[in-house]
This record gives C-alpha cells, structure tokens and sequence, in this order.
C-alpha cells in the first residue's frame, strides 16, 4: 500500500537540488520516492500534530556546507525528524537536511533501508566528511545517545557535548548554526529507560513513559536557530582549544534554550 | 608495445585481447583454458601460470606490460584450489615481471575486497584494510592476492604496478559475479533491504585497463563506473523478479526453486553495499566511462532475457 503522496511535498522534493540520476536517486542512496513519502508524513507531525514553530530560519545558509548543531529533546528521535521537516517545509528553496543515524539502525531490515532513501547515513566521520564536501547540510546532536535518553525532569538541560562535530566544522571549514529543540521532553516525558527491553528488540534502550508506551503527546514544538558561528582551524588541535569552542556552542545553545523557556511559559 | 594478458580466455580478457589489437599492440596470452577461435594476431598459450613453461613466455617474448587477469572467484572455483590459483598465479606474474624486464604490471582486483558490513562507509577510500573477512572466508585469497599485489609496489622498483579494484561488471556477456546472480527469472533479495550496487559496463572495463596501461598509475586505484543504483531497480531494470525473503528462509532456500546458489557470506553482500570512492584512478589516468547505468542494465537484459520457467 502507498501513501497518496501531498502535492506540497511533491513539488518540494522536485526543488532540493541534489544529484538525482534517471531513476531519481542519488549517489548515497536517497531517493525522491522515499522523501515524498517520508516527508507526507513528516509533514502531519510537522504542521498540525506538534504544529512545530521554527525560529531564526534567516540564520540558516540557504546554500553550502553548514552544520546544524542542537540539543536532544525527547527520548526518540522526535527532535531530529522535526528540525528535517522545518528545513524542508520552512527554507525556500527546501533543504534536505542529513543526520548521521546510530549505527544499530543499518542492522534493523526496513529500518536500514528507509534510513539510507531518506538521507539518514550511518554516523561515521567519513560520511559527515563528504557529505560537507558535497556542500551538503548535516545535523548533529553533540549530546549523543545520552542526550536521547534525558529524563522529564532534566528536560530543559544539557549534558556533556562531544568535540568530534567541532574536529569537523574546523577541519571542513564549516559554519555551525547552533539551535534548540523544544519540547520533546513534554511530548515524550521519560521516567526510566529500559536497557533490557531495548536489547530484546535490538536497540540500545526503549524510552519508558507515565503511560508505558513510547507515543509522543501531541504538544507544541518549537525550534529555535541561531546565528552561525565560525571557527579557525585544521581539527587537529589541543583538546583544550577545541573544548573550549565546543563550550562555545554549548553555551549559545543554553542561551537559546532559556529564551525558549522563557516563551513557552509565556514569560516575556 | 608487448602486452602479456595472462587469463586471457575469459570474457574479459577475449574484449581486452580485441581491443589492444586495435590499439596496435602485441598481444600474448596465457591461460590454462583453451581460448576457441582466439582474436587474430593474439599469440596464445594455452598453460598454467604457475608452471615452467609460463616462465618461458616471458624470457622468450620479453613483454612490455602484464595485465594479469588470472585470478578466479568462488563462483568458478570451489575449493581449496583457488588460493593456489590465486596467490601462486599472482606470486609467479610478479616474480617473472620482476626477471625479464617488465616495466608495468597490472593487477586486476575486485572491489569486494573491502566487503559489506552494517557499520562499513560508504564510498571505501583505497587506503582502508579489508573488513569483510570474518563473515565471507571465501575472499580470503582474493584480498591475499590483492594486498600481495600492493606489496609489489615497494617490493620491487625495476617495473611500475597499478593494483586496480574493480566494481561489479554488467554487459551483455553476462560475465562477473552480479551478471551471475541476475542470471534467473527470480533474483532472491533480503527482505528489508535494498543495498546499493556499482557496477561498470565491461567495454568500460576494457578501456579502464588499456588507460591504465597508458597512463602507467604507481599504486593501488578503485575503479568504477556510473552512480551506484539500489538492487532493487537492477532487478527490475533487467526484467526480473525480486523475491524478498527473511533471512533465514533465504539461507534455506538458496540453491532451491531456480534461486542461485550462493555462500553465507555472499548475503551480506545482499544486505548491505560496497561502494568505492574512484576519484584518484579518474584525477591520475583521466578514465572516463562511457556507458551509463541504465545503458548497461537494458545490455545485459537484451543479451540475457529473463528466462521462461
């Protein structure tokens, strides 16, 4: 059975401008048929479901290698799909925004298949590496699997940031559009994570909610970009050097977060 | 220029023999099959590589450049035999080049020797070790031999060796592993995946190896041709049929029902891709190919229509 596919979504995939050979695929593998469909989707979520706002599109280069940088909202990967949709529904022309997927994904039967149609590679630093080579648009959660699995409580904070994205942005000579993700943690508010049952179903852990299952609450979402910042360098620098930019970000990221906060309480 | 073809009776190596001819060159053969109706002009040997008289070719004819084609794959060989074909062919190629003066040798290898994992890159670089070895043993002589190939680049200085991996070839000889495995009605995929393929129409093939032994390139190059293309659309675009099975039922069903016969590991090779970076053997030889994928698919299908069951 196929998705009637949205014409909206249709004559969006038709503008990304990316390699597409005769049978609408590019060279990694994403296909045209997979984002309609994908995207149909996405498109539910993205405008009525969470009704997703995103703030600051002006920051993000419409063209060429960036780094979109955020926090993770959420204990499944709401807040990644969301950020996608708002560059492909929100940016004029779309862009089609790549993550890196955790690499127990590729070994899911589906799961590697719709991954690889729809951009999502398998989080290797050779991958980022060509695809910013390509003057491609990467999203990254420095935060890691932690990050996924922060619980309600913790929802609004962040923890420790890894510094390969910043390796990267500086060996690439990439700009980083830092942003936040709100709400992920009200949609999906976690009170545990069950590392046994993930291994039984193949994934690192399984996000476990007030209501047991893991479906998100239909809650407003917001995003919030941010000016991009640049940073000189080969990546093969001190940790300290890097670490510090890498609080950098960290902290632009907070800043964005208390703003978000801020409105969401409706505190001026 | 002399050119020794050792392997020459394969299908490969018969469109290779053609086109030198044309090119002007002299062509000599080895190869332990006979080669019918041989191209005009081609000398031809019919002997094993390994043994003395194969020696004798070459302080004889005194050749130029060796492209050496006389390595066998698991589909032709199953047994033992092979890593005795493979490495000793390979080890007798490079020390007879090394004894009579070749100044170029070419080692024709198979980009399967990176092999397929859930955690692989895409687009391999020529400079990653080979990871597949573990879940598909049946490579272990092919990669032997590629990597003994590699060590000839500082092994010996007196000739020039361009070690080339070479993606799957598809065409209307119906040659290589992946023409071999369209070859049914039912082509049997995984169920859940659809890995990329790379393959390279072999007239393309042949012009890589003659630009190869043009250009003379010093060390070891991925080879391909057009964009990779999902399974999927290979199958179709070739007019067959794709049976999804799980994993497990396809083991079982594998050699059974008109489906080929395949080794364990060969699955992964279903389940995920093997895709090369061939932009240093373009930047260094100036290689174009000349047949897109489409082109090569819609060849093999009219050489090989699918079967009536």
């Amino acid at each position: 059975m196929r998705l009637p596919i949205d014409p909206e979504v249709r004559e969006r995939v038709e503008r990304l401008e990316l390699p597409w050979n005769e049978f609408g695929i590019d060279p990694y593998g994403v296909s045209k048929e997979a984002l309609a469909a994908n995207y149909t989707l996405a498109r539910f979520f993205y405008r009525h479901y969470f009704s997703v706002d995103a703030y600051g599109l002006e920051h993000v280069p419409k063209k060429g290698r960036v780094m979109l940088v955020g926090n993770h909202s959420g204990g499944v990967a709401l807040d990644g799909a969301m950020v996608y949709a708002s560059m492909f529904f929100d940016m004029d022309p779309p862009r089609l925004a790549q993550g890196m997927a955790e690499k127990f994904i590729n070994t899911i039967p589906f799961a590697s298949k719709m991954a690889t149609r729809v951009g999502q590679l398998t989080g290797l630093p050779q991958h980022a590496e060509r695809l910013l080579s390509e003057e491609r648009m990467l999203v990254v959660f420095p935060e890691g699997a932690k990050g996924t699995m922060k619980l309600y409580k913790d929802r609004y904070s962040l923890v420790n940031f890894g510094q390969g994205f910043m390796r990267l942005a500086q060996k690439m000579k990439t700009p980083i559009v830092p942003f936040a993700f709100m709400g992920g943690g009200d949609a999906v508010p976690t009170i545990a994570n069950s590392v046994t049952l993930g291994k039984m179903l193949g994934m690192p852990y399984i996000p476990i909610t007030p209501w047991l299952v893991t479906l998100p609450l239909p809650v407003k979402l917001e995003v919030y970009y941010s000016e991009p910042m640049f940073f000189e360098g080969t990546g093969t620098e001190e940790d300290e050097i890097v670490m510090a930019n890498v609080e950098k970000v960290k902290a632009r990221i907070a800043s964005l977060i208390e703003v978000g906060y801020k409105r969401r309480r409706g505190e001026p | 220029m002399k050119v020794l073809v050792p392997g020459i009776s394969g299908r490969l190596g018969r469109m290779l023999a053609e086109r030198l001819v044309e090119g002007g060159h002299d062509v000599i053969g080895i190869d332990r099959r006979p080669m019918p109706d041989p191209p005009a002009g081609v000398e031809l040997h019919e002997l094993d590589i390994r043994k003395r008289a194969a020696e004798d070719v070459f302080r004889r004819v005194r050749p130029n450049a060796v492209i050496h084609m006389a390595t066998v794959t698991h589909l032709v060989v199953q047994s033992e035999d092979r890593y005795r074909i493979n490495l000793g062919g390979t080890r007798a190629v490079f020390e007879h080049s090394a004894a009579y003066g070749v100044e170029h040798v070419t080692f024709v290898g198979r980009h399967t020797y990176y092999g397929a994992a859930a955690d692989a890159p895409l687009f391999h670089v020529e400079d990653e070790p080979p990871m597949g070895l573990s879940s598909f043993p049946q490579l272990a002589d092919l990669v032997a031999a590629d990597l003994y190939a590699g060590s000839a680049l500082w092994r010996y200085s007196s000739f020039v060796t361009s070690v080339l991996r070479m993606v799957y070839t598809l065409g209307p000889t119906g040659h290589g592993t992946l023409a071999t495995f369209l070859r049914g009605a039912r082509v049997p995929t995984l169920l859940g995946y659809d890995p990329l393929f790379q393959f390279m129409h072999e007239q393309d093939v042949v012009t890589a190896l003659v630009t190869t032994l043009e250009a003379r390139p010093r060390g070891v190059f991925n080879v391909a041709g057009p964009n990779p293309v999902p399974l999927s659309v290979i199958i179709k675009e070739t007019d067959r049929t794709n049976v999804p099975l799980p994993g497990p039922m396809l083991r079982a069903a594998l050699g059974r029902f008109g489906l080929p016969k395949l080794p364990r590991g060969a699955l992964d090779h279903i389940r995920y891709p093997i895709i090369v970076d061939d932009s240093p053997f373009r930047k260094t030889t100036g290689f174009q190919h000349a047949i897109d994928e489409k082109t090569a698919m819609h060849a093999f299908r009219d050489a090989f229509p699918r079967p009536v069951m």
